[in-house]
């Protein structure tokens, strides 16, 4: 048996061909090493996502989220359920808040639920994978599986919106959370704590429909980076990952800059550093490749 | 009589009380203390200013100014990055309220047609909620070919080289425009939000009959 189960909320970014495969990728090797089992919530469906505010409306959205709820109740009873995705956790967390607080609210959701032959009878809890890493495994348990060290790997923690705001992760500060250094300087490599941009908006959904606001937001991130010395950015969720790295080519035509710096999820260095493959860790699924681990993962594991 | 019509009538030079029953959160309003912590917190208003930030929003509907908050871009500039939420000394929940008051404005059209992200945000929903998955090729499709064919070659052309590169990493995937991931029990999906659409529905009306 493993040493710790989930229920595991992919979302829909982490499906294959999505914006976010690499991460699930990245997330199975991490797991794997790490011993943490994770059941898929048999037909889970779309959290709604912040931005589907036009026409979500109260109750629809907290009924999509509920859904997820009560099939994860009905297949995989008293687990927790754990989410990759920055928007899925802090949707499926407030759905579980606002359920909570309000028995109209839960009363109507029963209703509603009822249509798809489902209820709910427990709330559950809803995690991020970082809340996992850091809650229930904590760091001296991550670092013991290190054994390729990232060392003299200058890395930039943009920890961004919603994994910090409104909900934050282990109690941290809104303004700086220091989680993300800590993992970079876990994995062997230099973390940059005064890396300013670190939780600044990166535009979201913005960045499709509006794109010079949200490439405005993304050009101060990527130039902080640059600015102190960062060879690579990490993030924890999908959509800044995806905003910070793909529009780099188009800002550099908007704004004349030369940016060209590789955005990672933490679960692909705490791959590479646990010893896995470029394959293992999707390093593949990079737009802007990220030579530097490339050729790390290329080197032979002293164990 | 039109819905927006009926509602004005109903809440006649009582804008906040429209608001506070009628838009998700919109009860919160009279607590704003005017501070501006929120607007000087929002990135899109810090980068290219909002027609009227939250604080302002807030004042506008406690002085009535219903044509100019209902019909204002202000709301759908937001980010959803909860800057405002977490700044707030009296713990508004910012985000939601400008949520509700832009899911309020669209549902009464007085939203501006042209606004993109309000396009987008009614594209996004009806996209997830379709196969209760995401399909992200539609989904972008869909916002490059909004104002019709020729323009939508041409900003797609724009987008050109943003799509190979995530082409070659295997994050796009052209067959999804055949299909693509979707849920099992679609039929109960649509029931459900169905179902949900009906009571939200008619708490809102008892509130304005009540």
């Amino acid at each position: 048996m493993a040493k710790h189960e989930y229920a595991f909320y992919p979302g829909c970014s982490s499906q294959k061909g999505a914006s976010a495969s690499n991460y699930l990728t990245s997330v199975e090797s991490m797991c794997k090493t790490l011993d943490v089992k994770l059941t898929e919530i048999p037909d889970w469906n779309c959290c709604g996502a912040s931005i589907g505010y036009a026409e979500a409306g109260e109750l629809p959205r907290h009924v999509m989220n509920a859904r997820n709820f009560a099939l994860s109740e009905k297949n995989l009873p008293g687990q927790e359920i754990v989410a990759t995705c920055a928007a899925c956790w802090l949707g499926a967390r407030e759905t579980r808040e606002r359920l909570t607080h309000s028995d109209t609210l839960m009363a109507d959701t029963r209703e509603a639920l009822k249509e798809a032959g489902l209820t709910i009878n427990e709330m559950p809890n809803i995690r991020h994978m970082v809340e996992v890493l850091i809650e229930d495994l904590g760091f001296d348990e991550m670092k013991k599986h290190v054994v390729r060290p990232l060392e003299g790997v200058k890395i930039a923690g943009y920890v961004g919106c919603q994994t910090n705001r409104p909900f934050g992760v282990d109690g941290e500060s809104f303004e700086n959370p220091q989680y993300l250094d800590k993992m970079v300087e876990m994995v062997g490599a230099e973390s940059i704590p005064e890396y300013d941009m670190k939780v600044t908006c990166c535009g979201g959904a913005l960045a499709f429909s509006e794109p010079e606001k949200a490439q405005a937001q993304i050009k101060d991130i990527v130039e902080s980076a640059y600015d102190h010395g960062a060879e690579m950015i990490v993030t924890p969720c999908p959509l800044c990952q995806a905003n910070v790295e793909i529009y780099q080519g188009q800002i550099n035509q908007r704004y004349g800059t030369k940016f060209n710096i590789p955005v990672m999820y933490y679960s692909q260095l705490m791959v590479v550093a646990y010893g896995g493959s470029a394959k293992d860790a999707a390093l593949n699924g990079q737009v802007i490749k990220a030579r530097r681990l490339e050729e790390i993962a290329a080197k032979p594991v002293k164990r | 009589m039109s819905a927006n019509t009926a509602l004005a009538e109903k809440y006649r030079n009582n804008f906040l009380k429209e608001i506070e029953e009628q838009v998700e959160m919109g009860d919160w309003v009279k607590m704003c203390m005017q501070c501006g912590v929120c607007s000087g917190s929002c990135p899109t208003n810090f980068q290219s200013a909002w027609e009227h930030p939250p604080q302002e929003l807030f004042m506008m509907i406690r002085a009535g100014k219903r044509e100019e908050v209902l019909t204002s871009s202000s709301m759908w500039n937001c980010t959803s990055c909860y800057n405002c939420i977490v700044r707030c000394p009296r713990k508004l929940p910012i985000t939601h309220i400008m949520h509700g008051i832009a899911e309020y404005a669209h549902r009464l059209g007085m939203a501006p047609k042209m606004q993109p992200t309000r396009f987008f945000s009614g594209l996004f929903w009806k996209n997830c909620t379709h196969t209760g998955r995401v399909n992200e090729l539609k989904l972008s499709m869909g916002l490059y070919f909004k104002d019709g064919l020729g323009a939508g070659i041409k900003e797609g052309m724009k987008m050109k080289d943003v799509a190979i590169g995530l082409l070659k990493a295997k994050r796009l995937n052209p067959f999804e425009l055949f299909g693509g991931h979707k849920c099992k029990d679609q039929k109960g999906i649509q029931a459900m939000l169905k179902k949900a659409y009906e009571i939200e529905r008619s708490r809102k009306a008892a509130k304005m009959a009540g």
